[in-house]
């Protein structure tokens, strides 16, 4: 270590103001403070201070996410396996996905980094850690198929147009990540839903080849209850990618098919208990979208004149991306609501903003992504009366 | 029956370097001074010239705006300097003191039999006007005022605060008459705010139990609890430790403003209270207490959250009563800190197994900010030790963007920045929330008069 600090200030020079290298400071920065805290020490106010920085937050949410991310890579592997009618054991299926999801990861940290790191220099700001949550994101809520030029565009122009015009991290008005999907999702349709995506058939650098198996489907579970319609109302089933029925406990486990790292909810709560108990996220967002997507749910139940409708809350809790929406997408303290109030208000909305879109309108299976967003929108609203609230209170003091 | 008052949000640091209820030796000074960046919202006038010869309690500078505001040598004789900074602003008026102080006569005093006027005077005339403060604005108080009420909070809660009850022993008196004067100055109550369980006890005055971690003791957090301010009106705070001062005036007919400064910290090697005289130097003060092996510390004139960075020749906080000696730390390297377990690191959040070790590891913690400037990212962070009925998240964004309209409504009449303290150490984003409302409070004023 002490080796690599010498190093580091025998170079610093050159990347100083003036220096050679200047060009590269934040670039620099960016590296030394990843390597070693900053040594820098309190000029006004509090002379001591926490250990937390926004780097550890970071990588807790990062670890958070690990859970979700190795379960969503062996379950790639998995669902190929069915499709192809192969079964080469734990560690090749394992692989298969990794394959498969790694290239995304890259792309994603690769050009958003880039960016981030451009926008730093240009600004002569410090490289800010916000894009490492973001960057993982964002290949856990595509299609396993999505070609990754599409992420590239995607990733870019979320950067650029979600982020950095807002002023960077903590600026942000919408969730990075969601604005990349939600880029995929109305600029290449095709490539973002249907049942084509899902499941990946040929093989990945080679591994894996096979010819689809007889009755292959890859719809998730949600696009199959889209298109049921009404007819199937009572007698309507969810499958796998064989045509074998799916029961909850499937559903909670993930082996199905969906997008990359949403479909485990157990591997998601793991995430959401280390998020919780270090207090990165609110569980009052957390909760609230549970409860927000349940009682939505019971309500359309009782309606019930589609299959949508008819879906049971645990299972609607289940599917799709809403478990993974609310652990890690709602609770972004970013873009939710920021007063305590407000989060239960915020949380509630999504939940059941959620599944007004998937009872309501077929042409969206999932609504977890346009629920998140649009209470985006609406989190400084929410806020703003929470704070208009407590003024009041504080005014009424007077008058009393 | 006392009222209580419980505080529930908070936080109590552990740090390393409490001291004991002893006393130390030390505290002779070779100079003393007034420092006029120790106060808020005055403009410094010197009076006294440079080799004049004066006794404790002569007057050396006063407020220009306010001349009726004096600050007095708190040692008896030769003015040495006038120290000058950029713009010829004043840094400092320094007195080069006796063997033998001699002190101005001002005569004893029946507070009880005095009417207010006079005792404003008397205080005024004694240079002890500046103990008093005033909110909103949390500057040295307008004598023009008529406060609502006047908050005392008679403990510390800061970390490695000192013991109020073993600096009050055997001026119990003194300490009585003080707050009997104060009593004078307004209409409204005096509010003397007393850990729970501690020994002080006055009369005359509304007492209020406090009970809760830091920042309890903060008067800011018991008015707030008591009966909060409201636009337009004014009350007045005095510490603790200046009241007995101010006592002593009555009773003595002297100023004498000798004063109890606790010596704490991890770095000292002897831990205690020095009895000295304001104004005196940090030098008098440390020497010899702090390791000899460690010549990279940084001294505070005050506590850790809201004392001011000093050398030893510079001269102890107006109205601070404590140092702590803390390592500076900026030697330290930290490798991939993000990432390591980080065993020994103290830290709120779970993040850090810091709640592990449970609450009674004392912890070194150094100057280092340890971490990069952010934008606000985290939310509720600030709540959560921000024991006031105010936003803080949103005060602070409306000082930022100077709102003023917002700033009102939202309560930065109530606040100083020592109530955003413990907000400021426990910020993920690392942001100087003190200055930003030292630098707001200032500007309001400005725009206000």
């Amino acid at each position: 270590m002490k080796a690599l600090r010498n190093y580091l200030d025998k170079i610093k020079p050159n990347f100083e103001e003036g220096g050679k290298l200047a060009m590269f400071r934040s670039v620099f920065e960016g590296f030394e403070t990843f390597l070693f805290v900053p040594n820098t020490t309190s000029k006004s106010g509090v002379h001591i201070h926490d250990y937390i920085d926004s780097k550890r937050t970071m990588t807790v949410v990062i670890l958070a996410l690990l859970p979700a991310l190795l379960f969503g890579m062996y379950n790639v592997g998995y669902q190929h396996n069915l499709a192809v009618g192969a079964d080469p054991g734990f560690c090749m299926t394992f692989i298969f996905g990794f394959l498969a999801v790694l290239p995304k990861i890259i792309v994603s940290y690769v050009v958003g980094l880039g960016i981030e790191f451009a926008v730093a220099q240009v600004k002569k700001e410090e490289i800010q850690e916000g894009f490492l949550v973001s960057g993982i994101l964002i290949p856990m809520i595509v299609p396993v198929d999505t070609p990754l030029w599409m992420i590239a565009v995607a990733t870019a122009f979320a950067v650029v147009f979600a982020k950095e015009v807002f002023g960077g991290t903590g600026y942000n008005v919408f969730n990075v990540a969601l604005v990349t999907r939600a880029f995929l999702f109305f600029a290449y349709p095709a490539a973002m839903s249907g049942d084509q995506v899902f499941v990946r058939t040929a093989d990945t650098f080679g591994l894996g080849a096979g010819q689809v198996v007889d009755g292959f489907s890859g719809a998730t579970p949600l696009g199959q209850i889209a298109i049921a319609g009404k007819e199937l109302i009572g007698s309507f089933q969810a499958v796998d990618v064989l045509g074998n029925p799916i029961s909850t406990c499937d559903m909670f486990l993930g082996l199905i098919p969906g997008s990359i790292g949403e479909t485990s909810v157990l591997a998601i709560l793991i995430g959401a208990v280390i998020l919780l108990f270090t207090r990165i996220a609110s569980w009052k967002t957390m909760t609230s979208v549970f409860v927000g997507g349940a009682v939505m749910s019971l309500i359309f139940n009782m309606i019930g004149t589609t299959v949508a409708m008819s879906v049971s809350p645990l299972d609607h809790l289940f599917l799709g991306g809403f478990a993974f929406g609310a652990v890690f997408m709602a609770t972004d303290p970013v873009t939710s609501a920021r007063t305590e109030t407000g989060k239960y208000i915020y949380g509630f909305l999504v939940g059941a903003m959620a599944i007004i879109i998937r009872a309501l309108n077929p042409g969206y299976p999932e609504g977890m992504m346009l629920a998140i967003l649009l209470m985006n929108v609406f989190a400084p609203l929410i806020d703003y009366y929470v704070v208009e609230a407590n003024i009041n209170r504080r005014l009424k003091r007077v008058i009393k | 029956m006392a009222n209580v008052i419980k505080i529930k949000k908070g936080l109590d640091i552990n740090l390393k370097g409490k001291a004991s209820d002893v006393l130390l030796n030390g505290g002779k000074s070779e100079s003393y001074a007034i420092v006029p960046d120790y106060y808020n919202g005055i403009v410094p006038k010197v009076v006294a010239k440079v080799g004049e010869k004066v006794k404790a309690g002569s007057v050396l500078m006063i407020d220009k705006n306010r001349p009726e505001i004096k600050f007095v040598s708190p040692v008896s004789g030769e003015v040495t300097a006038v120290n000058r900074g950029e713009k010829r602003k004043v840094l400092s008026v320094v007195v080069k003191p006796e063997a033998q102080i001699e002190y101005e006569d001002f005569g004893k005093k029946n507070v009880a039999s005095l009417k207010r006027e006079a005792v404003k005077e008397a205080i005024q005339l004694a240079g002890m006007w500046p103990f008093i403060k005033q909110r909103p604005y949390d500057i040295v108080a307008s004598p023009a005022d008529k406060p609502r009420d006047i908050f005392v909070s008679a403990f510390y809660s800061a970390p490695l605060a000192p013991n109020f009850d073993f600096i009050v022993k055997g001026q119990e008196a003194d300490f009585q008459t003080g707050l009997d004067a104060l009593a004078k100055l307004t209409d409204g109550k005096v509010y003397v705010g007393i850990r729970k369980g501690s020994s002080v006890s006055v009369k005359g005055v509304e007492v209020v139990e406090v009970e809760g971690p830091h920042p309890a003791a903060n008067v800011g957090v018991q008015i707030n609890h008591i009966k909060p301010i409201n636009k337009g009106e004014v009350v007045w705070t005095v510490n603790p430790a200046d009241v007995i001062v101010i006592g002593r005036l009555f009773n003595k007919g002297v100023a004498d403003f000798s004063r109890l400064v606790v010596i704490t910290g991890s770095e000292t090697t002897e831990r205690g209270y020095v009895k000295t005289i304001a104004g005196c130097t940090i030098g008098s003060l440390v020497d010899g207490k702090i390791m000899a092996n460690n010549e990279n510390v940084r001294i505070i004139s005050g506590n850790v959250l809201s004392g001011t960075k000093v050398m030893k020749d510079d001269y102890l906080g107006a109205y601070d009563n404590q140092i702590t000696v803390i390592p500076e730390g900026d030697e330290t390297h930290d490798f991939l800190g993000w990432a390591t377990p980080g065993f020994g690191k103290f830290s709120v959040s779970h993040s850090f197994p810091a709640w592990l070790t449970g609450k009674n590891k004392e912890y070194v913690i150094d100057a280092r900010i340890k971490g990069g400037k952010r934008a606000m990212i985290m939310s509720n962070e600030y709540d959560r030790v921000f024991p006031m009925d105010i936003m803080p998240e949103y005060l602070l964004k409306a000082i930022i963007a100077f709102d003023i309209d917002k700033m009102e409504n939202l309560g930065i009449y109530e606040v100083a920045p020592e109530d955003f303290a413990l907000c400021e150490f426990v910020d993920t984003s690392k942001i100087e929330l003190q200055k930003i409302v030292r630098q707001g409070l200032d500007l309001l004023y400005k725009e206000m008069n």
